[in-house]
């Protein structure tokens, strides 16, 4: 019974541990003294983490564009309401699916790669020796990727939306016929950009800075054997699209929810 | 050095391509037009119901839309809701004092609207005027609870007989 207790005890503080230990890598590796050979690191990150996002973020935007078009449209023209698809596409991807889907596969794409790299130098010992030389790790390693992720993600999801009109432009207009005034039109009248674009960006922001941090701090923190990369990429993936899915409600609560 | 100029110059047009995205969603997507910020002038109009419309609903003439919806708010004397309008510069002393301002629908279920029509009168509308002929919303229970009252009258009168 009492090492029950223990036990609780003890993952209580592990988790407590970990969750301070993180807090002080974001903070030291976001605000530390910034450098010009940090910009370089940066942009070499920023092609790592966004650029090779794309293709994926692009071709995944397509198709959603095209189903959210031929779903709503299936629907919408029961009550004679086609006319308001592209109302519907744009108000679902600004507010949600852009920002959600661009985040999960990001989590995917780029989380788990940051994790398995950062794990492989700790197992590698190559930060130690970072650190024996006087450099350090989070300022060399872990302070780039942050940034390049915080970056990126909300450059991402707006590529993301735009192809993702795109997409349901395509099927909605081109092949099922709606016509292309009220598509664009209606979408003009009911999107605004001050509410819907600006929030999905910042929902983006903030899923941005959650996503490489959780991936930073799993790669950073892992166990250092092969098996301890493995779950740590995992976890990255998992608490990554947990916490997107989870911060989204909350902030749509808090965006769209109070009238 | 070949290498990182490549990944600069990725990096650089990825920023670019997702700026002119964002330029993307500014205009064609919600519809921000770049010139209707500066040359409007404010009309208000008291309706007795202003139904579902909202700040930044259009305001139209002839279909044509003109203007938007800027603020709504209750007129402390008359209990009226006062409903101001930014209306284009283009229709400056167009509009006669005599117009109508009507809150339309579009569709059924459609957005409400302010819909303008201009009046025969020689005096014009100045900027911060107020449009005295009104119509207000035309509510959906509204026009239910008249056909449904008419309907009940026809009954009683014919189960009196």
């Amino acid at each position: 019974m009492i090492a029950w207790f223990g036990s609780i005890g003890r993952r209580t503080l592990d988790v407590l541990a970990a969750v301070g230990r993180s807090a002080f890598i974001l903070l030291r590796s976001l605000f530390g003294v910034p450098r010009w050979s940090g910009v370089r690191l940066w942009i070499t990150q920023m092609h790592v983490v966004g650029v090779l996002s794309l293709p994926i973020i692009l071709v995944s935007a397509l198709f959603i564009g095209m189903v959210l078009a031929l779903q709503g449209y299936m629907i919408l023209v029961d009550y004679g309401a086609d006319a308001a698809l592209g109302q519907l596409v744009a108000l679902a991807l600004l507010r949600e699916l852009g920002p959600v889907v661009a985040a999960l596969l990001f989590a995917g794409r780029a989380g788990s790669a940051i994790t398995a790299e950062i794990g492989l130098m700790k197992a590698t010992e190559q930060l130690s020796s970072m650190e024996m030389i006087g450099v350090d790790p989070l300022k060399r390693v872990l302070s780039p990727r942050l940034w390049a992720g915080l970056v990126s993600l909300p450059l991402l999801s707006i590529i993301f939306a735009v192809v993702a009109i795109y997409g349901g432009y395509i099927v909605g207009v081109e092949w099922l016929g709606v016509f292309s005034g009220s598509y664009w039109g209606n979408m003009q009248s009911s999107v605004q950009f001050g509410h819907d674009v600006v929030n999905g960006i910042i929902k983006s922001v903030v899923f941005g800075l959650v996503v490489t941090w959780i991936a930073v701090f799993q790669g950073y923190d892992l166990v250092p054997t092969s098996e301890g990369i493995s779950r740590a990429t995992t976890r990255t993936v998992v608490y990554g699209s947990l916490a997107v899915l989870g911060l989204d409600f909350v902030l749509t609560a808090l965006m769209f929810g109070g009238a | 050095m070949k290498r990182t100029r490549g990944l600069e110059v990725g990096v650089g047009l990825f920023v670019v391509v997702a700026f002119l995205g964002l330029v993307f969603l500014g205009l064609k997507v919600s519809g921000l037009v770049p010139t209707s910020g500066g040359s409007t002038y404010t009309v208000t109009a008291d309706f007795g119901d202003i139904g579902g419309l909202k700040p930044n609903s259009r305001v139209t003439m002839s279909g044509v839309t003109v203007g938007r919806v800027v603020n709504i708010d209750l007129d402390p004397k008359w209990l009226d809701g006062r409903v101001t309008m930014e209306i284009s510069d283009t229709l400056k002393d167009k509009l006669s004092s005599d117009s109508t301002a009507a809150i339309l629908t579009s569709g059924l279920l459609g957005e409400q609207y302010v819909g303008l029509t201009t009046g025969a009168d020689t005096e014009m509308i100045k900027d911060g005027g107020t449009i005295r002929n009104t119509q207000q919303a035309m509510g959906l229970e509204s026009l239910i609870q008249q056909f449904v009252s008419g309907m009940g009258g026809q009954d009683d009168s014919e189960s009196g007989q």
